[in-house]
């Protein structure tokens, strides 16, 4: 059946300009652009990935939504029936990429940070020291020295972050055996983390292992006692911001010889990682994975929990925290994926601004927040974010979508396809060439410089001189246009108001 | 000489240290006495060593062990050579539910029955094709998800039902023989009955002649049952689920 889907996006060549070199016919991955004579798209086709436009040397391609207008209706919006149009010639769940899109409100827009002013002073990060480092671990309740003043207590195992922001799980299949490169690479030379997401550890960037969280999934693709011990922390993914409560489905076609060889499964097969755990019902059943892993890798690793946000995650955090975790992940209803139905990634969740205050906060009512260090992701898109995050209670965040972006992703949302034309969604060869593991690892160094940075003058403005000295100091945030069930949930006053 | 140990009232934590701190330093068999619940035993060891349990393990027995041969002279409980890589476990008595879950490689016999969602999500890769054999029945969801490797139920002991609901639920890979009749309302939608073929024959009797010698069991009535053969109707049961 042809499908009656209007076309996204319109491809507008230029002629006059276009030398007919053909570059964006041979970049275009969703063969959106053929040569007949000369360049002629096909709209239909288009994802607005820019790659043909980019690329263009002439600058002859321009790409603009699809000007077809249609009869106004603020109810029965373009996109809502488009995918009623879809669903009817297809009879399937509607599955995207990236993040949630839709207009939900962004509290991280609606908090500003305090700064010093004449009775107290500011710090410059430029000619003074400003300490971005933090360490990720379970924390004593106390401290114990003998007479020499040297420790006695026995510290959990603590993994050093250089800065305050980890790469977040992505997994090998999800995006590119180059992406995972430049990703270890980077957290290497920065003196971070990234995560291998659940698909298990490639052997090329096995040497960065002390630089890398494995995760351990309902698939428990590539998981034995190797990949446990070679690693900076283990990490047991309940859930995921973009997702929450479903599981995964790597289709047979992404799975190939590489694939197949970190995954440990056959060619070809579907990946499918069931929503839940099998062997966890509860929080006495997540305490027994939690310490299985430790009693495998003789408690040297941190053990973190990924749960996505969702409304009982105080309580959940809480119990997380008292199975054993060293580390609780957050991802907030704004994160990515690789591949989710829409209906989960765009209505399920809660904003992790929300959460974060949550936790925190109840974590510290019950006296246990030194227990665990608290991650949080799902759309940390600026430096801003960070600090945010951090005075929120925050320990360190994450970035996904971020680290996509710095990469070369366009946030065209088609991960699921495999054909991602800059080289980091997809499995196959041609397209994983096209990103260079060596400049993609410069560009992430590159951001996380910048935000560091960005961070410290942040810091310097607020007077204070190290990132410790900012968790949890809400009182130097203020919010604006927030309703009060928001403020006392964020813990923040509303701007205006002074101490 | 083997190291043998008593665990009445130790916790998991201290015995599993002393097994792996006794391996480190080149010890190879180990027999545990007076065992009533402990965990872990066997987690994520690599090495080739022998434990010989006189009681009861505690959930996860074996769990991401990768070679190591583990006897239970008693029952065993909940999630035995979960993730397991390599080895083998061997228990004389029944056995608690989610046995094998993520199982990739290696040996689980058990001479009684097992309980709930038996080899879920249980894969294979390669040579290593793990397998599971149980000599009594199995509960509800008998090798759910399952993606790869062998399981083998006999029934031996009479008891019934054989085989609880909802068995090969989301099957996408392996193979499983049931020494009896399946009634078809039994079955998961993504699971297929079939005849036993002469490899399949030869296959299971592999398997089930070392099973027997470790049990006591008469491999010539064992083999003369009539299994049912099990097997996912597609490698793909979730393809088309979804428009792009």
């Amino acid at each position: 059946m042809e499908s009656q889907l209007p076309a996204e996006f319109a491809v507008n060549v230029n002629q006059e300009k276009c030398r007919r070199c053909k570059r964006c016919v041979i970049n275009c991955s969703f063969g959106a652009i053929e040569f007949k004579d000369k360049v002629t798209p096909n709209n239909k086709l288009c994802v607005a990935c820019h790659r043909c436009a980019t690329l263009c040397p002439e600058n002859a391609i321009n790409i603009t939504e699809n000007p077809l207008d249609y009869k106004d209706g603020y109810n029965w919006t373009p996109e809502i029936r488009k995918n009623i149009l879809k669903q009817a010639e297809s009879g399937g769940i509607i599955l995207t990429g990236m993040g949630n899109p839709k207009p939900y409100p962004i509290y991280w827009d609606h908090m500003l940070i305090d700064a010093c002013q004449v009775t107290n002073p500011s710090i410059d990060p430029l000619r003074e020291p400003m300490e971005l480092r933090t360490y990720l671990g379970a924390k004593p309740d106390s401290l114990e020295f003998d007479g020499n003043v040297s420790l006695k207590t026995e510290l959990a195992p603590q993994v050093k972050l250089d800065i305050p922001i980890v790469f977040a799980a992505m997994s090998y299949g999800a995006i590119s055996l180059n992406a995972h490169k430049a990703l270890a690479m980077a957290a290497t030379r920065m003196g971070t983390l990234m995560n291998t997401g659940e698909g298990g550890l490639h052997e090329d960037i096995a040497p960065y292992a002390d630089r890398i969280i494995v995760q351990v999934a309902s698939g428990r693709f590539g998981v034995t006692s190797k990949y446990l011990n070679r690693s900076a922390a283990v990490e047991i993914k309940i859930g995921q911001g973009a997702k929450p409560g479903i599981g995964g489905h790597l289709p047979g076609e992404k799975v190939g010889e590489d694939i197949s060889k970190t995954r440990m499964i056959p060619v070809g097969t579907d990946a499918l990682s069931p929503a839940p755990h099998h062997d966890i019902y509860s929080i006495e059943d997540l305490s027994q994975l939690i310490y299985a892993i430790k009693e495998a890798t003789d408690y040297k690793k941190p053990v973190s929990v990924k749960i996505a946000a969702v409304h009982n995650v105080a309580a959940i955090a809480s119990g997380i925290v008292r199975a054993g975790a060293d580390i609780v992940m957050l991802d907030g209803f704004r994160g990515g994926t690789g591949a989710a139905p829409m209906v989960i990634r765009d209505h399920v969740g809660i904003p992790i601004e929300l959460a974060l205050a949550a936790v925190d906060e109840r974590l510290r009512q019950e006296g246990i927040r030194n227990r665990a260090s608290i991650l949080v992701g799902g759309s940390i898109r600026q430096s801003a974010d960070v600090v945010k995050a951090i005075a929120l209670g925050a320990d360190a965040c994450v970035i996904g979508t971020a680290s996509l972006i710095a990469m070369g992703c366009r946030v065209c949302q088609k991960c699921y396809t495999g054909n991602c034309a800059w080289g980091i969604a997809t499995q196959k060869p041609e397209l994983v060439r096209r990103l260079n593991p060596e400049l993609a690892a410069d560009r992430l160094c590159n951001l996380l410089t910048a935000w560091g940075h960005e961070i410290q003058e942040v810091l310097g403005s607020l007077g204070i001189n190290a990132i410790e000295s900012l968790r949890g100091s809400r009182e130097r945030l203020r919010g604006v246009g927030l309703n009060q069930e928001a403020l006392d949930i964020l813990g923040i006053k509303h701007a205006g108001i002074g101490q | 000489m083997n190291v043998r140990i008593d665990a009445k009232g130790m916790h998991y934590r201290p015995l599993n240290k002393i097994i792996r701190d006794a391996i480190v330093s080149g010890e190879k068999e180990f027999e545990l006495d007076n065992i009533g619940g402990q965990r872990y035993i066997g987690a994520g060891i690599n090495e080739s060593v022998k434990i010989t349990i006189n009681g009861t393990p505690g959930n996860d027995l074996g769990v991401f062990m990768n070679g190591p041969k583990i006897i239970v002279n008693a029952n065993a409980q909940d999630g035995i050579a979960n993730t397991m890589n390599a080895g083998e476990i061997i228990v004389h008595g029944n056995v608690g539910d989610i046995i094998g879950y993520g199982m990739r490689g290696g040996k689980l016999y058990i001479k009684g029955d097992a309980g709930y969602r038996v080899g879920i999500h249980m894969k294979e890769y390669k040579k290593q094709v793990p397998v599971i054999i149980a000599g009594g029945t199995a509960g509800d969801f008998f090798g759910e998800y399952m993606a790869g490797g062998i399981m083998i139920l006999l029934g031996m002991n009479g008891k019934s039902p054989l085989v609880g609901d909802y068995v090969g639920t989301g099957m996408h890979g392996g193979v499983m023989y049931i020494r009896g009749k399946v009634d078809p309302f039994n079955l998961g939608k993504e699971v297929s009955c079939l005849e036993l073929s002469e490899e399949d024959t030869k296959l299971i009797g592999s398997y089930l002649k070392e099973y027997c010698e470790y049990f006591g069991f008469d491999f010539d009535e064992v083999m003369s049952g009539k299994f049912t053969k099990l097997v996912p109707l597609s490698i793909r049961p979730y393809g088309n689920l979804y428009v792009y």
